[in-house]
Protein backbone atom coordinates (compact mmCIF):
# COMPACT_ATOMS: atom_id res chain seq x y z
CA UNK A 1 0.00 0.00 0.00
CA UNK A 2 1.39 3.52 -0.91
CA UNK A 3 0.87 6.21 1.22
CA UNK A 4 -1.11 9.47 -0.44
CA UNK A 5 1.09 12.00 -2.35
CA UNK A 6 0.64 14.36 0.84
CA UNK A 7 2.48 12.06 3.23
CA UNK A 8 5.09 11.18 0.32
CA UNK A 9 6.06 14.91 -0.45
CA UNK A 10 6.35 15.11 3.21
CA UNK A 11 8.24 12.59 3.71
CA UNK A 12 10.38 13.05 0.64
CA UNK A 13 14.20 13.36 1.60
CA UNK A 14 13.29 10.54 4.81
CA UNK A 15 12.61 8.12 2.15
CA UNK A 16 15.61 9.02 -0.24
CA UNK A 17 18.00 8.71 2.63
CA UNK A 18 16.56 4.96 3.24
CA UNK A 19 16.58 3.67 0.05
CA UNK A 20 20.09 5.43 -0.74
CA UNK A 21 21.43 3.86 2.33
CA UNK A 22 19.62 0.30 1.50
CA UNK A 23 21.78 0.31 -1.55
CA UNK A 24 24.99 -0.34 1.08
CA UNK A 25 25.96 -3.59 2.56
CA UNK A 26 24.52 -3.87 6.07
CA UNK A 27 27.55 -3.33 7.85
CA UNK A 28 28.22 0.13 6.34
CA UNK A 29 24.26 1.28 6.84
CA UNK A 30 23.86 3.07 9.95
CA UNK A 31 27.50 5.21 9.14
CA UNK A 32 25.95 6.10 6.11
CA UNK A 33 22.66 7.05 7.32
CA UNK A 34 24.33 9.72 9.52
CA UNK A 35 27.02 10.75 6.96
CA UNK A 36 24.11 11.17 5.03
CA UNK A 37 22.22 13.39 6.96
CA UNK A 38 25.69 15.70 8.65
CA UNK A 39 26.11 16.22 5.11
CA UNK A 40 22.76 17.10 4.45
CA UNK A 41 22.75 19.82 7.74
CA UNK A 42 25.93 21.29 6.54
CA UNK A 43 24.92 21.98 2.37
CA UNK A 44 21.66 23.39 3.44
CA UNK A 45 22.75 25.59 6.11
CA UNK A 46 26.26 26.64 4.39
CA UNK A 47 23.47 27.70 1.41
CA UNK A 48 20.98 29.51 3.89
CA UNK A 49 24.31 31.27 4.83
CA UNK A 50 25.02 32.63 2.10
CA UNK A 51 21.56 33.32 0.81
CA UNK A 52 21.13 35.32 4.29
CA UNK A 53 24.58 37.83 3.25
CA UNK A 54 22.55 38.96 0.08
CA UNK A 55 19.27 39.19 1.99
CA UNK A 56 20.88 41.16 4.65
CA UNK A 57 22.65 43.45 2.51
CA UNK A 58 20.26 44.26 0.16
CA UNK A 59 17.21 44.63 3.60
CA UNK A 60 19.99 46.86 4.88
CA UNK A 61 20.50 48.73 1.98
CA UNK A 62 16.56 49.05 1.63
CA UNK A 63 16.50 50.78 5.33
CA UNK A 64 19.55 53.02 4.77
CA UNK A 65 17.82 54.09 1.02
CA UNK A 66 20.49 52.39 -1.02
CA UNK A 67 20.54 49.71 -3.16
CA UNK A 68 22.67 47.11 -1.55
CA UNK A 69 24.86 44.58 -3.99
CA UNK A 70 23.26 44.33 -7.61
CA UNK A 71 25.86 43.76 -9.83
CA UNK A 72 26.80 39.80 -9.39
CA UNK A 73 24.51 37.89 -11.33
CA UNK A 74 20.90 38.31 -11.49
CA UNK A 75 19.69 41.43 -8.42
CA UNK A 76 23.06 40.42 -7.03
CA UNK A 77 22.51 37.11 -5.58
CA UNK A 78 26.01 35.42 -6.61
CA UNK A 79 26.81 37.72 -4.55
CA UNK A 80 28.38 34.98 -1.97
CA UNK A 81 30.04 33.14 -4.89
CA UNK A 82 32.49 36.02 -5.25
CA UNK A 83 32.69 36.76 -1.96
CA UNK A 84 33.69 33.29 -1.19
CA UNK A 85 36.28 33.47 -3.78
CA UNK A 86 37.56 36.56 -2.54
CA UNK A 87 37.93 35.68 0.69
CA UNK A 88 39.58 31.91 -0.23
CA UNK A 89 42.33 34.24 -2.35
CA UNK A 90 42.87 36.75 0.11
CA UNK A 91 46.30 36.56 1.91
CA UNK A 92 46.26 34.52 5.52
CA UNK A 93 47.51 36.77 8.01
CA UNK A 94 48.88 35.82 11.34
CA UNK A 95 50.45 38.43 13.37
CA UNK A 96 53.79 37.34 14.75
CA UNK A 97 53.46 37.78 18.62
CA UNK A 98 50.25 35.57 17.97
CA UNK A 99 49.80 32.05 19.53
CA UNK A 100 49.69 30.29 16.48
CA UNK A 101 47.60 26.88 17.41
CA UNK A 102 45.32 28.85 19.66
CA UNK A 103 44.64 31.76 16.93
CA UNK A 104 44.24 28.32 14.27
CA UNK A 105 41.78 26.53 16.30
CA UNK A 106 39.73 29.30 17.76
CA UNK A 107 37.29 29.86 13.90
CA UNK A 108 37.55 26.14 14.21
CA UNK A 109 36.18 25.78 17.11
CA UNK A 110 33.77 28.16 16.65
CA UNK A 111 32.30 26.31 13.70
CA UNK A 112 31.78 22.94 14.80
CA UNK A 113 30.32 24.38 17.77
CA UNK A 114 27.84 25.85 15.71
CA UNK A 115 27.18 22.88 13.46
CA UNK A 116 26.97 20.54 16.37
CA UNK A 117 23.59 22.73 17.64
CA UNK A 118 22.01 21.27 14.13
CA UNK A 119 21.74 17.50 15.81
CA UNK A 120 19.20 17.96 17.68
CA UNK A 121 16.83 20.11 15.80
CA UNK A 122 13.69 18.90 14.07
CA UNK A 123 13.62 20.32 10.85
CA UNK A 124 10.48 18.61 9.50
CA UNK A 125 7.93 15.35 10.38
CA UNK A 126 10.89 12.55 11.68
CA UNK A 127 14.03 14.96 10.54
CA UNK A 128 16.41 15.61 13.55
CA UNK A 129 19.54 13.97 13.46
CA UNK A 130 19.55 12.36 16.66
CA UNK A 131 16.51 12.43 19.31
CA UNK A 132 18.17 12.53 22.27
CA UNK A 133 16.74 12.13 25.77
CA UNK A 134 18.34 15.46 26.79
CA UNK A 135 18.06 17.63 23.43
CA UNK A 136 17.64 20.87 24.57
CA UNK A 137 20.34 20.72 26.96
CA UNK A 138 22.55 19.32 24.11
CA UNK A 139 21.85 22.49 22.23
CA UNK A 140 23.29 24.42 25.26
CA UNK A 141 25.81 22.78 26.13
CA UNK A 142 27.40 23.19 22.53
CA UNK A 143 26.22 26.76 22.68
CA UNK A 144 29.09 27.38 25.68
CA UNK A 145 31.59 26.16 23.39
CA UNK A 146 31.11 29.41 21.10
CA UNK A 147 32.35 31.41 24.12
CA UNK A 148 35.63 29.31 24.67
CA UNK A 149 36.32 29.58 20.71
CA UNK A 150 35.76 33.56 21.21
CA UNK A 151 38.17 33.65 24.00
CA UNK A 152 40.51 31.68 22.19
CA UNK A 153 40.46 34.48 19.14
CA UNK A 154 40.49 36.99 21.61
CA UNK A 155 43.42 36.12 23.43
CA UNK A 156 45.68 34.59 21.21
CA UNK A 157 45.61 37.82 18.57
CA UNK A 158 47.78 39.74 21.37
CA UNK A 159 45.60 42.72 20.56
CA UNK A 160 44.62 44.83 22.97
CA UNK A 161 41.39 45.49 20.72
CA UNK A 162 40.84 42.01 20.20
CA UNK A 163 40.82 41.40 23.81
CA UNK A 164 38.57 43.71 24.76
CA UNK A 165 36.40 42.73 22.18
CA UNK A 166 36.94 38.99 23.59
CA UNK A 167 35.89 39.82 27.21
CA UNK A 168 32.70 42.15 26.23
CA UNK A 169 31.38 38.98 24.54
CA UNK A 170 32.28 36.30 26.64
CA UNK A 171 30.52 38.99 29.61
CA UNK A 172 27.61 39.72 26.95
CA UNK A 173 26.93 35.61 26.79
CA UNK A 174 27.25 34.66 30.23
CA UNK A 175 24.71 37.18 30.95
CA UNK A 176 22.37 36.80 28.24
CA UNK A 177 22.70 32.78 28.58
CA UNK A 178 21.04 32.73 32.16
CA UNK A 179 17.80 34.43 30.75
CA UNK A 180 17.54 32.51 28.03
CA UNK A 181 18.04 29.07 29.34
CA UNK A 182 15.46 30.16 32.23
CA UNK A 183 13.15 31.28 29.22
CA UNK A 184 12.98 28.18 27.74
CA UNK A 185 12.73 26.69 31.03
CA UNK A 186 8.92 27.15 30.84
CA UNK A 187 8.30 24.95 27.79
CA UNK A 188 10.33 22.17 29.15
CA UNK A 189 7.78 22.14 32.45
CA UNK A 190 4.81 22.43 29.89
CA UNK A 191 6.22 19.29 27.47
CA UNK A 192 7.53 17.58 30.57
CA UNK A 193 10.37 16.72 28.32
CA UNK A 194 13.94 17.28 27.31
CA UNK A 195 13.74 16.10 24.05
CA UNK A 196 13.31 18.56 21.06
CA UNK A 197 11.01 16.23 18.93
CA UNK A 198 9.05 15.47 22.04
CA UNK A 199 8.27 18.97 22.58
CA UNK A 200 7.37 19.84 18.76
CA UNK A 201 5.44 16.93 19.14
CA UNK A 202 3.13 18.38 21.91
CA UNK A 203 2.53 21.10 19.64
CA UNK A 204 1.11 19.74 16.62
CA UNK A 205 -2.56 19.20 17.92
CA UNK A 206 -5.38 21.84 16.58
CA UNK A 207 -8.40 23.56 18.32
CA UNK A 208 -10.44 24.39 15.33
CA UNK A 209 -8.01 25.96 12.77
CA UNK A 210 -5.90 27.22 15.71
CA UNK A 211 -2.67 25.22 16.74
CA UNK A 212 -1.80 24.45 20.17
CA UNK A 213 1.53 25.90 20.07
CA UNK A 214 3.34 27.37 23.17
CA UNK A 215 3.66 30.84 21.89
CA UNK A 216 0.01 31.20 21.90
CA UNK A 217 0.08 31.03 25.97
CA UNK A 218 0.69 34.45 28.42
CA UNK A 219 3.54 32.74 29.34
CA UNK A 220 4.67 31.29 25.84
CA UNK A 221 4.26 34.95 24.67
CA UNK A 222 6.24 36.35 27.26
CA UNK A 223 9.13 33.53 27.16
CA UNK A 224 9.15 33.97 23.22
CA UNK A 225 10.22 36.84 23.27
CA UNK A 226 12.51 36.79 26.41
CA UNK A 227 14.02 34.08 24.25
CA UNK A 228 14.85 36.26 21.41
CA UNK A 229 15.78 38.98 23.19
CA UNK A 230 18.53 37.11 24.64
CA UNK A 231 18.88 34.89 21.52
CA UNK A 232 19.82 38.52 19.52
CA UNK A 233 22.50 39.40 22.66
CA UNK A 234 23.42 35.64 22.31
CA UNK A 235 24.62 35.87 19.19
CA UNK A 236 26.07 39.20 18.86
CA UNK A 237 23.75 40.95 16.59
CA UNK A 238 22.42 44.54 16.73
CA UNK A 239 21.46 46.03 19.21
CA UNK A 240 23.58 43.87 21.10
CA UNK A 241 26.64 44.10 18.81
CA UNK A 242 29.41 45.83 21.46
CA UNK A 243 31.58 43.06 21.22
CA UNK A 244 32.82 44.55 17.77
CA UNK A 245 31.55 47.81 18.22
CA UNK A 246 33.46 48.92 14.77
CA UNK A 247 33.66 53.01 16.21
CA UNK A 248 35.21 51.82 19.55
CA UNK A 249 37.28 48.74 19.06
CA UNK A 250 37.26 48.10 15.30
CA UNK A 251 36.04 44.35 14.95
CA UNK A 252 36.57 43.21 18.59
CA UNK A 253 37.86 39.48 18.88
CA UNK A 254 38.10 39.06 14.89
CA UNK A 255 40.35 41.85 14.01
CA UNK A 256 43.60 40.16 13.59
CA UNK A 257 41.85 37.30 11.23
CA UNK A 258 41.81 37.83 7.61
CA UNK A 259 40.93 35.74 4.26
CA UNK A 260 38.96 32.64 5.04
CA UNK A 261 39.71 32.43 8.94
CA UNK A 262 37.27 35.95 9.25
CA UNK A 263 34.93 34.33 6.12
CA UNK A 264 34.91 31.06 8.85
CA UNK A 265 33.96 32.95 11.63
CA UNK A 266 31.03 35.44 9.99
CA UNK A 267 29.71 31.46 8.89
CA UNK A 268 29.96 30.64 12.64
CA UNK A 269 28.11 33.44 13.96
CA UNK A 270 25.63 33.69 11.09
CA UNK A 271 25.15 29.83 11.81
CA UNK A 272 24.37 30.24 15.73
CA UNK A 273 21.87 32.63 14.80
CA UNK A 274 19.86 30.10 12.37
CA UNK A 275 20.11 27.74 15.46
CA UNK A 276 19.11 29.85 18.11
CA UNK A 277 16.41 31.03 15.95
CA UNK A 278 16.05 27.41 14.64
CA UNK A 279 15.06 26.23 19.26
CA UNK A 280 12.94 29.61 18.94
CA UNK A 281 10.53 27.83 16.82
CA UNK A 282 11.18 24.64 18.44
CA UNK A 283 10.06 25.89 21.45
CA UNK A 284 7.48 28.27 20.55
CA UNK A 285 6.38 28.66 17.24
CA UNK A 286 5.44 24.59 17.13
CA UNK A 287 8.98 23.59 15.09
CA UNK A 288 7.72 22.11 11.44
CA UNK A 289 3.85 22.04 12.17
CA UNK A 290 1.74 24.19 9.90
CA UNK A 291 0.20 27.43 11.96
CA UNK A 292 -3.76 26.67 10.88
CA UNK A 293 -5.09 23.13 10.30
CA UNK A 294 -6.26 23.71 6.38
CA UNK A 295 -2.52 24.26 5.52
CA UNK A 296 -1.02 20.45 6.64
CA UNK A 297 -0.77 19.52 2.93
CA UNK A 298 2.16 21.66 2.54
CA UNK A 299 5.15 19.58 3.67
CA UNK A 300 6.66 19.66 7.11
CA UNK A 301 10.38 21.12 6.50
CA UNK A 302 8.90 23.95 4.20
CA UNK A 303 7.34 25.20 7.08
CA UNK A 304 10.22 24.99 9.33
CA UNK A 305 12.27 26.60 7.08
CA UNK A 306 9.45 29.28 6.16
CA UNK A 307 9.25 30.17 10.27
CA UNK A 308 13.42 30.38 10.02
CA UNK A 309 13.48 32.80 7.11
CA UNK A 310 10.69 35.19 8.71
CA UNK A 311 12.78 35.21 11.78
CA UNK A 312 15.75 36.01 9.59
CA UNK A 313 13.85 38.77 8.37
CA UNK A 314 12.98 40.23 11.68
CA UNK A 315 16.78 39.98 12.51
CA UNK A 316 17.52 42.36 9.51
CA UNK A 317 15.03 44.53 10.58
CA UNK A 318 16.01 44.83 13.80
CA UNK A 319 19.53 45.60 12.87
CA UNK A 320 18.69 48.01 10.51
CA UNK A 321 16.26 49.86 12.37
CA UNK A 322 18.35 49.99 16.69
CA UNK A 323 21.07 51.55 17.37
CA UNK A 324 23.67 49.79 19.23
CA UNK A 325 23.53 49.71 23.49
CA UNK A 326 26.38 50.79 25.62
CA UNK A 327 27.92 48.08 28.13
CA UNK A 328 26.39 49.33 31.37
CA UNK A 329 22.97 49.37 29.65
CA UNK A 330 23.19 45.89 28.18
CA UNK A 331 24.46 44.49 31.31
CA UNK A 332 21.94 45.96 33.91
CA UNK A 333 19.33 45.36 31.40
CA UNK A 334 19.93 41.58 31.48
CA UNK A 335 20.49 41.50 35.28
CA UNK A 336 17.97 43.93 36.35
CA UNK A 337 15.04 43.43 33.50
CA UNK A 338 15.66 39.90 31.70
CA UNK A 339 16.60 37.58 35.16
CA UNK A 340 13.11 38.77 37.07
CA UNK A 341 11.10 38.84 34.27
CA UNK A 342 12.06 35.33 33.23
CA UNK A 343 11.87 34.03 36.87
CA UNK A 344 8.18 35.69 36.86
CA UNK A 345 7.60 33.52 33.70
CA UNK A 346 8.07 30.24 35.11
CA UNK A 347 5.84 31.03 38.00
CA UNK A 348 3.07 32.00 35.69
CA UNK A 349 3.65 29.03 33.54
CA UNK A 350 3.45 26.99 37.12
CA UNK A 351 0.01 28.68 37.89
CA UNK A 352 -1.23 28.04 34.32
CA UNK A 353 -0.52 24.35 34.90
CA UNK A 354 -2.34 23.79 37.82
CA UNK A 355 -5.71 26.13 37.01
CA UNK A 356 -8.44 24.97 34.97
CA UNK A 357 -8.73 25.75 31.60
CA UNK A 358 -11.41 28.75 30.57
CA UNK A 359 -11.14 32.50 30.47
CA UNK A 360 -10.33 33.14 33.68
CA UNK A 361 -6.59 31.15 33.66
CA UNK A 362 -5.64 33.34 31.21
CA UNK A 363 -6.39 36.62 32.32
CA UNK A 364 -4.77 35.46 35.74
CA UNK A 365 -1.75 34.42 34.08
CA UNK A 366 -1.72 37.40 31.70
CA UNK A 367 -1.52 39.40 34.59
CA UNK A 368 1.02 37.81 36.33
CA UNK A 369 3.10 38.82 33.70
CA UNK A 370 1.88 42.52 32.54
CA UNK A 371 1.65 44.18 35.87
CA UNK A 372 5.67 43.37 36.99
CA UNK A 373 6.84 44.17 33.87
CA UNK A 374 5.00 47.42 33.72
CA UNK A 375 6.20 48.14 37.51
CA UNK A 376 9.72 46.88 36.64
CA UNK A 377 10.36 49.16 33.81
CA UNK A 378 8.79 51.77 36.35
CA UNK A 379 11.12 51.25 38.92
CA UNK A 380 14.10 51.51 36.25
CA UNK A 381 13.33 54.49 35.01
CA UNK A 382 13.25 55.98 38.44
CA UNK A 383 16.52 58.31 38.76
CA UNK A 384 17.09 58.66 35.08
CA UNK A 385 16.69 61.60 33.00
CA UNK A 386 15.50 61.23 29.28
CA UNK A 387 15.80 64.27 27.44
CA UNK A 388 16.44 64.74 23.92
CA UNK A 389 20.62 64.18 23.29
CA UNK A 390 22.70 67.28 23.31
CA UNK A 391 25.91 68.08 21.48
CA UNK A 392 28.45 70.73 22.81
CA UNK A 393 30.23 71.36 18.75
CA UNK A 394 28.14 69.33 16.11
CA UNK A 395 24.87 71.47 16.38
CA UNK B 1 37.56 -1.87 26.30
CA UNK B 2 36.16 -0.51 23.13
CA UNK B 3 37.69 1.74 20.06
CA UNK B 4 35.48 4.86 21.46
CA UNK B 5 36.52 4.45 25.28
CA UNK B 6 40.49 3.94 24.26
CA UNK B 7 40.60 7.00 21.67
CA UNK B 8 38.16 9.43 24.52
CA UNK B 9 40.82 8.14 27.51
CA UNK B 10 43.60 9.08 25.59
CA UNK B 11 42.40 12.41 25.05
CA UNK B 12 41.18 12.59 28.50
CA UNK B 13 44.48 11.55 29.70
CA UNK B 14 46.69 13.68 27.21
CA UNK B 15 44.32 16.89 28.14
CA UNK B 16 45.27 16.40 31.75
CA UNK B 17 48.74 15.46 31.53
CA UNK B 18 49.24 18.21 29.29
CA UNK B 19 47.23 20.74 32.07
CA UNK B 20 50.30 20.02 34.42
CA UNK B 21 53.24 20.26 31.61
CA UNK B 22 52.13 23.64 29.71
CA UNK B 23 54.10 26.86 30.64
CA UNK B 24 51.72 29.23 29.71
CA UNK B 25 48.79 29.39 32.22
CA UNK B 26 45.94 30.18 29.57
CA UNK B 27 47.64 26.65 28.01
CA UNK B 28 46.98 25.10 31.04
CA UNK B 29 43.33 26.17 31.16
CA UNK B 30 42.62 25.21 27.39
CA UNK B 31 44.43 22.27 28.21
CA UNK B 32 42.30 21.48 31.28
CA UNK B 33 39.13 22.10 29.15
CA UNK B 34 40.23 19.31 26.41
CA UNK B 35 40.45 17.04 29.82
CA UNK B 36 36.85 18.20 30.41
CA UNK B 37 35.35 17.69 27.33
CA UNK B 38 37.13 13.98 26.87
CA UNK B 39 35.36 13.33 30.47
CA UNK B 40 32.26 14.23 29.09
CA UNK B 41 32.49 12.76 26.08
CA UNK B 42 32.98 9.45 28.32
CA UNK B 43 29.80 10.18 30.49
CA UNK B 44 27.77 10.36 27.37
CA UNK B 45 29.59 7.26 25.88
CA UNK B 46 28.15 5.39 29.28
CA UNK B 47 24.60 6.97 28.18
CA UNK B 48 24.44 9.41 30.88
CA UNK B 49 23.49 11.98 28.87
CA UNK B 50 22.21 14.45 31.75
CA UNK B 51 25.26 13.96 33.58
CA UNK B 52 27.14 14.18 30.48
CA UNK B 53 26.00 17.30 28.92
CA UNK B 54 26.08 18.59 32.19
CA UNK B 55 29.89 18.36 32.87
CA UNK B 56 30.09 20.07 29.29
CA UNK B 57 27.55 23.39 30.33
CA UNK B 58 29.40 23.99 33.86
CA UNK B 59 32.78 23.05 33.65
CA UNK B 60 33.57 23.63 29.74
CA UNK B 61 31.18 26.57 29.82
CA UNK B 62 31.88 28.12 32.96
CA UNK B 63 34.54 26.63 35.30
CA UNK B 64 36.92 26.98 31.97
CA UNK B 65 35.94 30.61 31.18
CA UNK B 66 35.93 31.63 35.08
CA UNK B 67 39.68 29.85 35.53
CA UNK B 68 40.18 32.37 32.44
CA UNK B 69 39.02 35.26 33.83
CA UNK B 70 41.09 35.25 36.94
CA UNK B 71 44.15 34.12 34.84
CA UNK B 72 44.26 37.21 33.48
CA UNK B 73 42.68 39.57 36.05
CA UNK B 74 45.52 38.59 39.00
CA UNK B 75 48.69 37.53 36.85
CA UNK B 76 50.76 38.89 34.18
CA UNK B 77 50.91 37.12 30.95
CA UNK B 78 55.24 36.68 32.15
CA UNK B 79 56.15 32.85 30.95
CA UNK B 80 57.48 30.85 33.67
CA UNK B 81 60.96 30.53 33.41
CA UNK B 82 62.22 27.81 35.58
CA UNK B 83 61.27 24.30 35.80
CA UNK B 84 58.21 23.05 35.86
CA UNK B 85 59.15 20.02 38.39
CA UNK B 86 59.61 21.32 41.61
CA UNK B 87 62.58 20.01 43.75
CA UNK B 88 60.76 17.95 45.91
CA UNK B 89 59.31 15.88 42.98
CA UNK B 90 60.15 12.65 44.06
CA UNK B 91 58.55 13.19 47.64
CA UNK B 92 55.46 13.85 46.07
CA UNK B 93 55.51 11.62 43.55
CA UNK B 94 55.75 9.09 46.41
CA UNK B 95 53.38 9.98 48.54
CA UNK B 96 50.44 10.55 44.90
CA UNK B 97 51.45 6.91 44.31
CA UNK B 98 50.78 5.76 47.91
CA UNK B 99 47.58 7.77 47.60
CA UNK B 100 46.77 6.00 44.52
CA UNK B 101 47.04 2.67 45.56
CA UNK B 102 45.20 3.23 48.84
CA UNK B 103 42.50 4.07 46.78
CA UNK B 104 42.58 1.24 44.10
CA UNK B 105 42.75 -0.80 47.28
CA UNK B 106 39.80 0.46 48.71
CA UNK B 107 38.11 0.43 45.50
CA UNK B 108 38.79 -3.25 44.84
CA UNK B 109 38.25 -4.78 47.91
CA UNK B 110 34.88 -2.94 48.67
CA UNK B 111 31.83 -4.93 48.24
CA UNK B 112 29.85 -2.57 45.39
CA UNK B 113 32.70 -3.81 42.40
CA UNK B 114 32.34 -7.10 42.91
CA UNK B 115 28.40 -6.99 42.87
CA UNK B 116 27.18 -7.24 38.69
CA UNK B 117 25.81 -3.95 37.20
CA UNK B 118 22.34 -3.36 36.73
CA UNK B 119 21.25 -4.18 33.06
CA UNK B 120 19.30 -1.36 32.64
CA UNK B 121 21.62 1.56 33.65
CA UNK B 122 21.17 4.33 31.11
CA UNK B 123 20.47 7.57 33.68
CA UNK B 124 17.79 9.15 31.69
CA UNK B 125 16.99 12.67 32.56
CA UNK B 126 13.43 11.97 34.09
CA UNK B 127 14.53 9.64 36.90
CA UNK B 128 16.87 12.11 37.56
CA UNK B 129 14.43 14.35 37.67
CA UNK B 130 11.98 12.91 39.99
CA UNK B 131 14.87 11.82 42.43
CA UNK B 132 15.46 15.69 42.43
CA UNK B 133 11.93 16.75 43.03
CA UNK B 134 10.74 14.19 45.37
CA UNK B 135 12.96 12.48 47.19
CA UNK B 136 15.99 14.74 47.57
CA UNK B 137 13.91 18.23 47.38
CA UNK B 138 15.13 19.00 50.54
CA UNK B 139 19.36 18.93 50.09
CA UNK B 140 18.27 20.31 46.63
CA UNK B 141 16.77 23.45 48.23
CA UNK B 142 19.45 23.97 51.42
CA UNK B 143 22.02 23.95 48.20
CA UNK B 144 19.98 26.75 46.18
CA UNK B 145 19.53 28.24 48.99
CA UNK B 146 23.40 28.16 50.20
CA UNK B 147 24.41 29.33 46.20
CA UNK B 148 21.92 31.92 46.74
CA UNK B 149 23.58 33.26 50.00
CA UNK B 150 27.20 33.01 48.17
CA UNK B 151 25.61 35.03 45.08
CA UNK B 152 24.53 37.84 47.68
CA UNK B 153 27.55 38.06 49.56
CA UNK B 154 29.57 38.12 46.62
CA UNK B 155 27.67 41.13 45.72
CA UNK B 156 27.89 42.82 48.78
CA UNK B 157 31.87 42.20 48.95
CA UNK B 158 31.54 44.14 45.56
CA UNK B 159 29.00 46.85 46.72
CA UNK B 160 31.45 47.88 50.06
CA UNK B 161 34.82 47.84 47.55
CA UNK B 162 32.88 50.03 44.88
CA UNK B 163 32.02 52.72 48.11
CA UNK B 164 35.67 52.72 49.53
CA UNK B 165 37.01 53.96 46.32
CA UNK B 166 34.53 56.21 45.72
Amino acid sequence: MTPPPIQQADQIFVTLQHRVVGYLPIKFQSIADVILSVVAIVLVFALLFAITTVLERKGLGRIQNRYGPNRVGPAGFFQPIADGVKSLTKEDLVPRTADQLVHFMAPVLLVIAAFLAYAVLPVGRNMALVDLNAGVLFFFAVGTLVELAVFMAGWSSRNKYSLLGAMRAIAQMISYEVPLVLASIVVIMAAGSLSTVAIVNMQTGYSGIWPHWFVLTPWGFAGFNLFMIAATAESNRSPFDLPEGESEIIAGYYIEYSGFKFALFFLGEYLGMFATSGLAITLFLGGWAAPFSFLTWIPSYLWFFAKLLLMIAIFIWIRGTLPRLRMDQLMNFAWQFMLPMTLINVFAAGVWHFMPGGVIRWLVCAALLIVPAFLLSRGLKQGKKFAARTYRFAD
Amino acid sequence: MTATFLILAAITIAGTVATMAMRNLVHCVLALTLGFAGLAALYLQLGAQFVGLTQILVYVGAVAILAVFVIMMTQKPAQTTESIFSSFWLAGSLIAALVFAVLGWAIVSSSTSSRPLPPQAEAAVRPIGDALMHRFVLPLEIMGLLLTAALIGAVVVAMQEKRGTA
